[in-house]
């Protein structure tokens, strides 16, 4: 077992005295960021991103940035169910699933049961999803290792046809925003013969559009606009979390063991395959409900309706960053992020960092068993503090978390500019939102635009313009062909609802 | 401001679908131009410097005119509010002080414009007494500096307070 004695190495990394108080640090920080509205867990890494550069650039500062970073990450996907059992408020996207049964939960007055089988489920989710990222990965990193261009533009393609088949948004709408987010990952140098594109002539254009920005005014600012809509009042029931409630919830919570196991593995393939854990927590919901002997009684607080999405959420989560730290090729808008982090400190994701810097790969994979163990803890102990927060008026949070943004856009380049890209991406995320462009294929698409591009042409180049090249051998037909399938997923429902209906 | 003119209709899904179809069209129009200046074509070398943006744009003008196609479909009684007038109103008193706070960081950096940003946020929508608001928005601006410039050692924009205060 090479992986048990990688990862024991891994341990030896994460385990020392700074990385394990940046692992409280990150996921307390990521618990904030998960518990206010218009921080989440992709723009509060963007935000923090910055404060890591001069970390990195010490000896084996990569890695306490990537486990703080990551820390942040399952702070935020632990902080969601927070607001959305007590406020009936998700704090984040994929924590909507949970408001349904937790919210009436809380409303019985069994708010602490609901909370402690979100953060054991979340908590159970995202350790199979570690588990698998650790005997997955080298299997994939290594086989990774023979893939050419056209063998990754095939994983590109994969990775955006997936967003077609599997989004529940309209397919041209999802089409239309990922082309948005190759458009503007294509403004500035052209990465292979440095002649300017898109520019028109603008000095401020020539670096491009930097994802980090975008990020931080498409979920941030966008974000705090959608809130705003709703009104400036927070109202929520009472959180109490003692010892005795969570004892008895988790003698509860075996029951469930089937409910866990079918969430992590929704979770994880749709964390693997970008689906991203917001369709995962709903999807398990539905087949909680659809299998549960008291399926009908879904919505009126049940604990099982809080065990399917939240396990399925974190398993999704977790296993976004398989695909990014085998194939450089992000899960979700988060993975992107942490992504983008990497590039910035000089590491490149893909197989080869299993061979280049093994540290640094199973000293994150260690760091997200920790991490989530202490992100259990911190959660379990510390609730009534964190539900306090919501209950500062909006009218303060609301501005201090624009200045945040507006502080986090502007460090991304040190560009004043950025920050009034921020606002206008504020109002590009308010208005897609509300008329369901999805966000998160456009932020991919800037993230992975120009790899993309570049893989595509070094294809064609070896081809000489030869489309065929994508079919050339059996590893990359398949892929191709699976991304075709789920490109044109949308339009055989479609036909098929058609004939049906006649 | 009466109940009835809160719940007012300020703009209709119907005519948001279309704008917003239209500046994506508008977007892929713009990205085949510019990619055909620079060449779209095979050229000596391999594929030119537009050859991969200009089919971008190109399945972004197609995207988009479905979707205008689309947002024209939309039949008038089944036409939901986009936003109403209230709401609308809500979002404006943030993005327009918000844009203001962007633009005005140019000038008398990001400190003195987010105390200002953040009182006229407190004292205007919350109605906190004038301590509070003075108490917020000093404090967050002491501890953004002290979290950035003195502990991470990342300097953000200055204004002429900081010259005259010595502290760039």
């Amino acid at each position: 077992m090479a992986e048990i004695q990688a990862l024991a190495g891994g341990f030896a990394v994460a385990l020392t005295l700074t990385n394990l108080l940046l692992m409280f640090t990150g996921v307390i920080l990521g618990v904030i960021i998960g518990v206010l509205p218009g921080l989440g867990g992709a723009n509060g890494v963007a935000i923090l991103l910055p404060l890591t550069f001069s970390m990195a650039q010490t000896p084996g500062g990569a890695t306490s940035a990537i486990i703080l970073l990551s820390c942040i990450y399952w702070g935020a996907l632990f902080g969601g169910a927070i607001t959305s059992i007590l406020f009936n408020i998700p704090g984040e996207p994929w924590s909507v699933a949970t408001t349904f049964d937790g919210y009436p939960l809380a409303q019985q007055g069994r708010a602490g049961n609901a909370l402690t089988a979100a953060f054991t489920s979340s908590f159970i989710g995202a350790l199979v999803a570690v588990i698998l990222i650790t005997f997955l990965s080298p299997v994939i990193a290594n086989f990774a290792l023979e893939f050419g261009p056209p063998e990754f533009f095939a994983v590109y393609f994969l990775t955006f046809c997936a967003f077609i088949g599997t989004s529940k948004e309209p397919a041209f709408k999802t089409l239309a925003s990922m082309m948005l987010g190759f458009a503007l990952a294509a403004v500035g140098t052209d990465p292979v013969t440095g002649t300017l594109r898109l520019t028109f002539g603008s000095t401020k254009l020539l670096t491009g559009f930097d994802f980090l920005v975008a990020v931080i005014g498409l979920f941030g600012i966008g974000e705090i606009l959608l809130t705003l809509e709703e009104g400036l009042a927070f109202r929520g029931a009472k959180a109490k979390l003692n010892m005795r409630v969570v004892l008895e919830t988790w003698k509860e919570l075996p029951r469930y063991w089937l409910t866990s196991l079918r969430s992590s593995a929704v979770g994880c393939f749709m964390g693997i395959v970008p689906g991203g854990a917001t369709p995962a927590s709903f999807m398990s919901y539905g087949v909680a409900r659809r299998f549960s002997p008291d399926g009908d009684k879904f919505g009126s607080g049940m604990v099982e309706g809080v065990v399917a999405p939240e396990t399925a959420a974190h398993a999704a989560g977790t296993s976004a960053l398989l695909p990014m730290i085998t194939l450089g090729v992000p899960g979700s808008p988060t993975a992107a992020v942490l992504l983008g982090g990497l590039m910035i400190w000089g590491l490149q994701p893909g197989p080869l960092l299993f061979v280049e810097k093994p540290d640094f790969v199973w000293g994150l994979i260690a760091s997200m068993y920790l991490g989530n163990i202490a992100g259990l803890v911190v959660v379990l102990t510390c609730v009534p503090l964190f539900a306090a927060i919501l209950r500062v008026p909006f009218s303060v949070i609301a501005p201090i978390i624009v200045v945040v943004c507006a502080i986090g856009a502007y460090t991304v380049h040190n560009a004043i500019f950025d920050v009034w890209m921020m606002v206008v991406f504020g109002v590009m995320g308010y208005a897609f939102k509300k008329l369901q462009y999805p966000l998160a294929p456009l932020v991919l698409a800037i993230v992975l635009g120009d790899a993309a591009e570049a893989s595509f042409r070094q294809a064609m180049l070896v081809s000489l313009g030869d489309m065929t090249i994508f079919f050339s051998n059996k590893l990359v037909g398949f892929l191709t062909t699976v991304a075709l399938v789920l490109l044109l997923w949308p339009s055989v429902t479609w036909l098929l609802g058609k004939a049906r209906a006649r | 401001m009466t109940e009835e003119r809160e719940g007012r209709v300020a703009l209709r899904i119907k005519s948001a679908e279309i704008a917003v179809a239209a500046l994506f069209l508008m977007a892929g129009v713009l990205v085949m131009y510019d990619s055909v200046r620079l060449g779209a074509t095979w050229g000596d070398d391999g594929p030119k410097p537009g050859y991969f943006p200009f089919y971008i744009g190109l399945i972004m003008t197609v995207a988009a005119v479905m979707n205008l196609a689309r947002g024209f479909m939309i039949p008038a009684d089944k036409n939901p509010p986009f936003v109403l007038a209230g709401q609308l109103k809500m979002v404006l008193t943030v993005l327009v002080p918000a844009a203001v706070y962007a633009a005005a960081i140019g000038w008398i950096g990001i400190y003195v414009a987010s105390i200002l940003f953040i009182a006229f946020f407190m004292r205007w929508l919350g109605k906190f007494a004038w301590w509070k608001v003075a108490a917020v928005s000093a404090g967050t601006a002491v501890a953004l500096f002290l979290i950035f410039e003195r502990w991470f050692l990342v300097p953000l924009p200055k204004g002429p307070i900081e010259a005259f205060l010595g502290l760039n």
